[in-house]
């Protein structure tokens, strides 16, 4: 089973092969136009083509990007819209032509070559949904050799490689793998958390329509690692796309024997399914999404039990993030010391970074921890789009801290952010020019909160609503010092008194606004 | 009341879904996909055969901004609120759309045409503003584009 399709079948000649994404950013860039008008022009010009849908190469100002295999290597032309397609026609792109839109090789290209994509290392190069593509670029490898260690062997070269849990909370994933693997039941699951919510991050997207194969191999890792024999990927129900794609992914995986009843050969079992989100921010908060796996409400539950000793169903569960379980098959194909090799201090190995909001090329750059923001603002993004310059940047999605551009020389690593009061996250940077008015964006951080408060416990439910309430009267202009000292005691009050990190952490936004953006709040009264 | 044919969909889908492990939100989900939204009649149904409260059922349909309890415009329009929109005018989108379609978020055209949600984030950050159409995702969404893009679904008829 594969995403590619042959335009112009009979023609002599060997089929040319272009890869045109098919991932859900691409296609609303238009790509499925771009696909269209290349099989229609091959078609009309005798020519023969093989089109590939693959996932994204990450750089979105590029996008859609089409990369043609010609004798010159896979050359890549971009943004391509399908006015374009005629005229690369004309200026013989099948064979590399030069053309204004000529990127050229993609791997020579600074903003890619500088890159160590070991997490992405597939997703733009690969049919993401070939299981023998997968298998043909390293797929699979790491699973074999999983198979041949024991289970502690597995989680002790996780733990070594110094994997900590991607989604946001950091947490080393070995230690989370062996509580489970500890723990004596008949049941287990491996989780996915798949509930990417938060603005600025879209790895987790890429990486499921880019290359869902890796996602499934680091399940079944994980599956084989702790002794659970179920799994369930909590996906999104903003991802119609990632669902399609993950879906027939499976079914591919399970037809080429990677999952069910005999996984590999090995006679262990590993069932896979995709279970829908519906629509709720909290539900990224690993307990809340264990409810709603059950079906119920997405209220946290208190903690302890942990899940990895009472999860899903009251069974042990490991729940990891997308990224984290995609990044396993690396560590166990290449070994614990390769992946502990990349990067800096307690964070360990790559991060893939996603650059969002008013960048002029914004898009996916994995580099080992050790990257300063201002390199990543500037060197691969390029500035603000709007040519202005970048007033703050917010890291780590809606709880996380905005960060003024007198900061912009920490390093991007999981210390070095919460030793400046920040959050790395998942890894979204959403940077925003001198025209934001940081007030908003205090107001907005307080309105999510409310909207999306799962509403058990009290300084997040109320919190939240009061605390628009009292930007609301700032922005009127309504006594703004003595309003800006009760948002910094409620903030207080949020962050102490909530039960899980929605109440608890939506507060950082608002105070690092007000600590680093002071004048827009005070200014208030003279407007 | 629910037509016989909408009951018999229910019917069928608790029959499909009942004994999987967990199962309310994935009838629910097949439910809005096959009725367009899960109406109020049908939390009975579907408390009755999952041994849930009708409390239990509404109390899910509720928490969950994916589902709705009353039928969408024909065409379904997201427009994102989230921050990385926001950085690049998606508040300005925002209101446009508001003014172009004549509603608020959350409610539909008079004509029934539209139904206007707003989202936060479709995971498109890199091409803000996002604005999704009937499932399919839209980027570097200008308000001028978001009048096509509408046009669009009003030629095309049925998503």
């Amino acid at each position: 089973m594969t995403s590619s399709q042959t335009a112009s079948p009979g023609g002599a000649a060997a089929a040319t092969t272009v890869f045109v994404p098919g991932d859900a950013g691409s296609l609303s860039l238009g790509a499925e136009a771009v696909c269209g008008a290349i099989a229609a022009q091959a078609s009309s010009r005798g020519l023969e083509v093989r089109l590939v849908r693959n996932g994204s190469r990450g750089a979105y100002w590029l996008e859609p990007l089409v990369e043609v295999v010609s004798a010159q290597g896979r050359i890549a032309y971009g943004p391509v819209s399908a006015a374009d397609v005629p005229g690369l026609f004309d200026a013989g792109w099948l064979a590399g032509g030069a053309h204004a839109l000529r990127v050229g090789d993609v791997d020579s290209v600074p903003w890619f070559a500088s890159q160590q994509r070991l997490t992405f290392q597939r997703v733009g190069r690969v049919d993401p949904l070939s299981v023998a593509d997968y298998v043909a670029h390293g797929g699979y490898q790491g699973l074999r050799r999983a198979l041949a260690m024991s289970p502690q062997a597995v989680v002790e070269a996780v733990t070594r490689s110094g994997l900590r849990g991607r989604g946001g909370a950091a947490f080393p994933t070995g230690i989370k793998w062996k509580t489970v693997l500890d723990q004596q039941a008949d049941r287990k699951y491996v989780t996915c958390n798949a509930d990417e919510g938060d603005s600025g991050t879209f790895s987790d997207r890429m990486l499921m329509e880019g290359d869902p194969f890796s996602l499934i191999e680091g399940m079944t890792i994980a599956a084989i690692a702790t002794g659970a024999s179920r799994g369930y990927i909590y996906l999104r129900a903003e991802y119609p796309h990632a669902h399609r794609i993950l879906t027939r992914a499976i079914a591919g995986a399970y037809e080429a024997r990677y999952l069910g009843a005999d996984v590999m050969g090995s006679g262990k079992r590993f069932d896979l399914e995709v279970r829908l989100g519906a629509g709720a921010y909290i539900c990224g908060e690993e307990t809340s999404m264990l409810e709603s796996l059950e079906g119920r409400r997405g209220e946290v539950r208190v903690r302890p039990p942990l899940p990895a000793v009472k999860g899903l169903f009251g069974c042990p569960t490991v729940v990891n993030n997308v990224i984290t379980l995609s990044t396993v098959p690396a560590i166990l194909r290449h070994g614990a010391d390769f992946y502990a090799g990349y990067g800096t201090g307690k964070s360990r190995g790559t991060l893939p970074i996603q650059l969002a909001g008013n960048i002029k090329r914004g898009g996916l750059v994995e580099r080992a921890f050790g990257l300063t923001l201002r390199e990543l603002l500037y060197e691969y993004g390029g500035g603000s789009a709007s040519g202005r310059p970048i007033r703050a940047v917010q890291i780590g999605g809606p709880l996380g801290a905005y960060v003024p551009a007198s900061q912009f020389d920490t390093l991007v690593d999981y210390e070095a952010l919460a030793g400046i009061g920040a959050m790395l996250g998942h890894g979204g940077i959403v940077a925003f020019d001198d025209t934001v008015d940081m007030v908003r964006m205090a107001r907005y951080a307080m309105e999510f909160c409310a909207i999306e408060s799962c509403g058990k416990c009290t300084p997040c439910r109320i919190g939240s609503t009061r605390g628009v309430e009292i930007v609301d009267r700032i922005l009127k202009g309504e006594d703004p010092q003595r309003q800006v000292v009760r948002l910094e005691e409620l903030c207080e009050v949020m962050v102490q008194g909530s039960l899980c990190g929605l109440g608890g952490m939506a507060p950082f936004p608002v105070q690092s606004a007000l600590k680093h953006f002071r004048e827009d709040f005070l200014a208030r009264v003279s407007r | 009341m629910l037509s016989s044919a909408q009951s018999e969909t229910v019917g069928r889908i608790l029959t499909e879904f009942k004994d999987r492990p967990g199962p309310l939100l994935e009838v629910l989900h097949a439910i809005q996909e096959a009725l367009g939204h899960v109406p109020a009649e049908a939390v009975a149904l579907v408390a009755g055969e999952l041994n849930l409260s009708r409390a239990e059922v509404h109390g899910v349909i509720t928490f969950y901004h994916h589902f709705r309890s009353s039928p969408p415009g024909k065409h379904v329009v997201q427009v994102c609120r989230a921050e990385s929109c926001q950085a690049l005018g998606g508040e300005a989108l925002a209101e446009h759309a508001r003014a172009r379609l004549g509603v608020d978020f959350h409610q539909r055209t008079p004509d029934g045409k539209f139904s206007l949600d707003p989202v936060y984030c479709l995971g498109n950050c890199a091409c803000s503003p996002a604005v999704m159409v009937d499932g399919k995702l839209h980027g570097r969404v200008t308000p001028e584009r978001f009048d096509a893009l509408l046009a669009e679904a009003d030629t095309e008829g049925s998503p």
